[in-house]
């Protein structure tokens, strides 16, 4: 089995994998990190996403050994002990989530979407989630919970 | 699945790999269409071979007035090009609305063609551009015109097994030139196109001077609408003359009757409204950028 060696979260991390498996089922099945989820398999609703490099992917369409040596962001690399990121923050503040399948996805889009870009128009807040589906909620309080969190994050002074 | 997944340094380790599992393993870049199709049962590969770790493949630059793009370059990459931006307008337009963020984050151009799907998006701008391609074997390096690798849907002549696509490179759109890219799809992001059409117009006074139509997917490959754009050449691009060139290109169009974007009739009316689209968004942009020019 090769070993996979990445930058999770901030940490080290060495896994053994098979040459197949996906990134979303290294995170998931072999390192417990379940908060990353899988929906439809097929890149088409977000729910998967990390960051690989700053860069929002669906995990679940990308070979896990292309990390290697990588540096990855799941939604459990975000906030700190017992207090939220202020995307995530945000999203509660907003009541985002209603079912929540999809909100661990949407909110590292959101951070990639911010570290990026900090003050981002609607549009391109819409056009930053466009990789992720949500069934519930219309969107509406996802892009106000958005604006909410580069509001915040503005005042002290930026992302990270 | 595949059983072994190798991350050459080099290009030449790349072809070696290739050589060395005798058709059993085959090139793999961001993987996004790759993976669904292992996990289908329709990639036979046994070993996959990453490029994307290989230094000198990804560049998008300009030399003597032709664009480089190399084979690690994702679509976000050319969608965020100001180079591409000013030189390519078209391709923008185009990789911008592959899948969403994260696809066109990791997906390439070069996966895009490599596909020979005649419904990419990226490949239809590329074709409008008329556009080349770099393959790379163990015998050497070559340059071909991109639509000698389409040979009908999802087969490309470029064997993934035995050699490799480096890079692209087409003409940059200058004075007086410009193109446009229509989409026509259910959703604005994360869909498959019912249709697209791409446009370029150059213009020298108020007259055509070239012109370029490709329109997706209505044949077996992209298809080029070249009578439809030479009835542009020499015209004044007025609303008339652009209606009569998209309703050309339209009668020429072979759309088939789809589950999944619609009947042929349908399509085939739709190609006329988004090459009209696209004609007239292109001349538009490059009459105003020829106005421009002659400004400064």
């Amino acid at each position: 089995m090769p070993t996979l060696k990445m930058i999770l979260n901030g940490q080290e991390v060495f896994v053994d994998v098979e040459a197949g498996d996906l990134l979303a089922d290294v995170l998931r099945d072999r390192l417990g990190l379940i908060g990353t989820k899988i929906s439809c398999g097929e890149g088409e609703c977000g729910a998967c996403t990390v960051l690989v490099d700053g860069k929002a992917v669906d995990s679940c369409l990308y070979p896990a050994l292309k990390v290697q040596g990588r540096e990855v962001v799941t939604i459990e690399g975000l906030g700190e002990d017992n207090r939220l990121d202020p995307i995530q923050q945000a999203f509660v503040d907003k009541t985002a989530p209603q079912c929540g399948y999809c909100i661990p996805g949407m909110v590292i889009s959101a951070k990639a979407l911010l570290d990026e870009n900090p003050h981002p128009t609607r549009q391109e807040i819409e056009e930053g989630i466009s990789g992720n589906l949500c069934r519930c909620t219309g969107y509406y309080q996802i892009i106000e919970a958005i604006e909410l969190a580069a509001e915040r994050l503005a005042e002290k002074g930026g992302p990270k | 699945m595949w059983d072994e997944y190798l991350l050459p340094a080099s290009l030449d380790e790349a072809l070696e790999m290739l050589e060395g599992h005798g058709g059993e393993a085959r090139i793999i870049a961001g993987g996004t269409d790759l993976v669904l199709q292992s996990q289908r049962g329709q990639c036979p590969a046994k070993v996959m071979v990453d490029i994307t770790r290989i230094p000198g493949l990804d560049h998008i630059e300009e030399r003597d007035g032709l664009i480089y793009i190399g084979a690690q370059v994702t679509h976000g990459r050319v969608a965020a090009s100001p180079l591409m931006r000013s030189r390519a307008g078209v391709l923008v337009e185009a990789c911008g609305s592959v899948g969403g963020p994260q696809i066109r984050n990791v997906g390439t151009l070069v996966g895009n063609v490599v596909n020979a799907l005649p419904a990419a998006d990226g490949a239809i701008a590329l074709f409008a551009l008329d556009a080349e391609v770099e393959v790379a074997e163990r015998a050497g390096r070559r340059w071909t015109p991109i639509a000698t690798l389409y040979a009908g849907v999802g087969l490309c002549t470029v064997d993934p097994c035995a050699a490799m696509i480096t890079q692209l490179r087409f003409r940059a759109l200058g004075k007086g030139e410009a193109g446009a890219f229509e989409r026509l799809a259910k959703r604005r992001a994360l869909v498959l196109p019912i249709l697209n059409a791409a446009a370029i117009v150059g213009l020298k006074g108020n007259k055509v001077e070239r012109a370029r139509i490709a329109i997706g997917p209505v044949a077996q490959t992209p298809f080029v609408a070249a009578e439809a754009a030479e009835a542009l050449v020499g015209r004044t691009p007025d609303e008339d003359r652009i209606s009569r060139v998209a309703q050309l290109a339209a009668q020429a169009a072979q759309p088939r009757d789809s589950l999944l974007r619609g009947s042929a009739e349908y399509r085939k009316v739709m190609a006329g409204v988004l090459v009209r689209r696209a004609l007239w968004r292109a001349v538009e942009a490059a009459s105003l950028q020829e106005g421009e020019d002659a400004n400064s």
